[in-house]
């Protein structure tokens, strides 16, 4: 059965459902707006998913329950723990696994009828035409922003429909890019925030409900881009707030001037997308300044020898409950005006989860005045590794 | 002339947790200057040093984007909403 019903690149449209499929699809065929018509254009159409994460996993369920032809997965990501509290499609015992093959084999165990291409590798200015090219729709579930704009730009290039979604805490955009008369990416964000101005791990994580609801409305659009039918959210930027449990609209216009999509390209080929985003595109600034470090296993021979130490910790107090290494408790966001809390004769070793954002207290004390100002280098994770495991990585 | 600014979740850290403010405002830029003087941490990431909208944030008044409009001396009447929309780029961190 998988064999006949595939639709390779070149081959003949499909024509026709087996009657195990008319049965499994019977609740599409009995709808006038699907029918067995609308079924066969989801049968015959080619959706590539671009990460199969958080957006990626109600993506990649629903396209294949729906009998989307064939999927590509591309991912280059490993399952781990931290995924499973969003990252639905993939199980416990998916731990460890590459991300595309663990979607595959669960979509596949959904749908045996289609045909799903796991691409393990990372998308590049390199390899995007050529992966993009035998799909018809591109939907970006990516988590940085130079893959965004790559992948906005790949779809400008080819003529390819981008269905984008993207979430924050728990707030999300959908939209569809890429249309002949509507926007692209850059008509909406020109270019990307430097480094330094994008929300820092402090203040990252996401609701796990988040993703699967607005990978939902991507889905939904993909599908109604294949049916040809319903108002798709081109030219509409769809704002999800879940904490208010709100959907706000407002008007994406083509921006006539825009240097991929307008009528003067000026962009007329996939660039440097690390590059253009200042390397960084996700995280906080890592700080260039080099600052004075301490390991976990010596912060621990000189607590146990009795070295008077004061542990600062600048995480924030929801993380301080999580675990702790009992220090003194000040958010690096607050530290400029909570200061005075410290004893500049004492010597002070600053930590956070991974040490980044006490590298960036330290340079800030150092510069402040404060001479013995050390950094745990790696934080709470080092310290966890290589000190005392029972202190919980999150 | 009270419009609502609506503060975007990835900036609600630096405007004292909120999620909306009110001003009396007749223009864009005004109401955006009452916010930043109300709460300064949020300057930096609306404005450039020399005090220009910075370009990767879209400003809407209700549902229009005022580079369509007259930008930051786009008029606003009782009632409207203004709200800043930051690139965000999460899927599946």
């Amino acid at each position: 059965m998988a064999t006949s019903t595939q639709t390779e690149p070149g081959t003949q449209p499909v024509t026709g459902l087996s009657k195990e499929e008319i049965l499994r699809y019977s609740r599409h065929l009995i709808m006038p707006e699907v029918g067995m018509e609308g079924q066969l254009k989801l049968k015959n159409a080619k959706v590539l998913l671009i990460g199969t994460g958080g957006l990626g996993a109600p993506l990649g369920l629903y396209l294949a329950a729906a009998g989307v032809g064939k999927l590509g997965l591309v991912d280059f990501d490993v399952v781990d723990f931290t995924n499973l509290q969003r990252q639905v499609t993939f199980a416990t015992s998916d731990v460890g696994k590459p991300k595309s093959q663990a979607a595959r084999a669960r979509l596949s165990h959904l749908n045996p009828d289609i045909q799903i291409d796991a691409i393990e590798a990372q998308l590049t200015s390199a390899n995007a035409l050529e992966l993009f090219k035998d799909y018809d729709i591109i939907v970006d579930g990516t988590d940085n922003f130079p893959t965004r704009y790559l992948v906005n730009d790949a779809c400008i290039l080819l003529g390819k429909p981008n269905v984008y979604g993207s979430i924050f805490r728990f707030e999300g955009q959908v939209t569809v890019f890429g249309m002949p008369d509507g926007p692209c990416y850059r008509c909406l964000y020109p270019e990307p925030p430097p480094p330094g101005l994008v929300p820092s791990c402090a203040e990252g994580g996401v609701l796990g409900v988040l993703p699967g609801i607005v990978g939902s409305i991507q889905a939904m659009e993909t599908i109604k881009l294949i049916l040809g039918s319903g108002d798709n959210l081109i030219g509409r930027l769809l704002l999800f707030d879940a904490l208010g449990m709100r959907f706000r609209e407002l008007k994406l216009r083509k921006n006539p001037k825009c240097p991929m999509c307008g009528a003067n390209r000026v962009i007329t080929k996939l660039i440097d997308y690390y590059e253009f985003c200042g390397v960084r595109g996700e995280e906080a600034p890592a700080p260039n300044v080099q600052v004075p470090e301490i390991t976990p296993r010596e912060l621990q021979s000189r607590l146990d020898r009795g070295d008077d130490l004061f542990i600062l910790d600048v995480r924030e107090p929801h993380e301080f409950q999580i675990c702790n290494l009992k220090g003194h408790l000040i958010p690096l966001g607050e530290l400029p005006r909570r200061m005075h809390e410290l004893d500049s004769s004492r010597e002070i070793v600053a930590h956070c989860r991974s040490g980044k954002r006490s590298a960036e207290a330290v340079d800030f004390l150092r510069k402040a005045g404060f001479r013995k100002v050390l950094n745990l280098k790696g934080g709470i994770l080092a310290w966890s590794d290589e000190v005392d495991p029972s202190v919980p990585k999150y | 002339m009270p419009v609502k600014v609506i503060i975007p979740t990835p900036l609600r850290p630096y405007a004292g947790k909120r999620a909306s403010a009110e001003f009396n405002a007749g223009t864009v830029g005004e109401a955006l200057r009452h916010l930043t003087t109300e709460f300064a941490d949020l300057r930096k990431h609306l404005f450039t040093e020399d005090g220009k909208l910075r370009s990767f944030v879209n400003v809407y008044v209700n549902d229009e984007d005022i580079r369509y409009l007259a930008k930051e001396n786009t008029a606003t009447k009782d009632g409207d909403t203004i709200s800043i929309i930051p690139s965000i780029a999460g899927g599946c961190f």
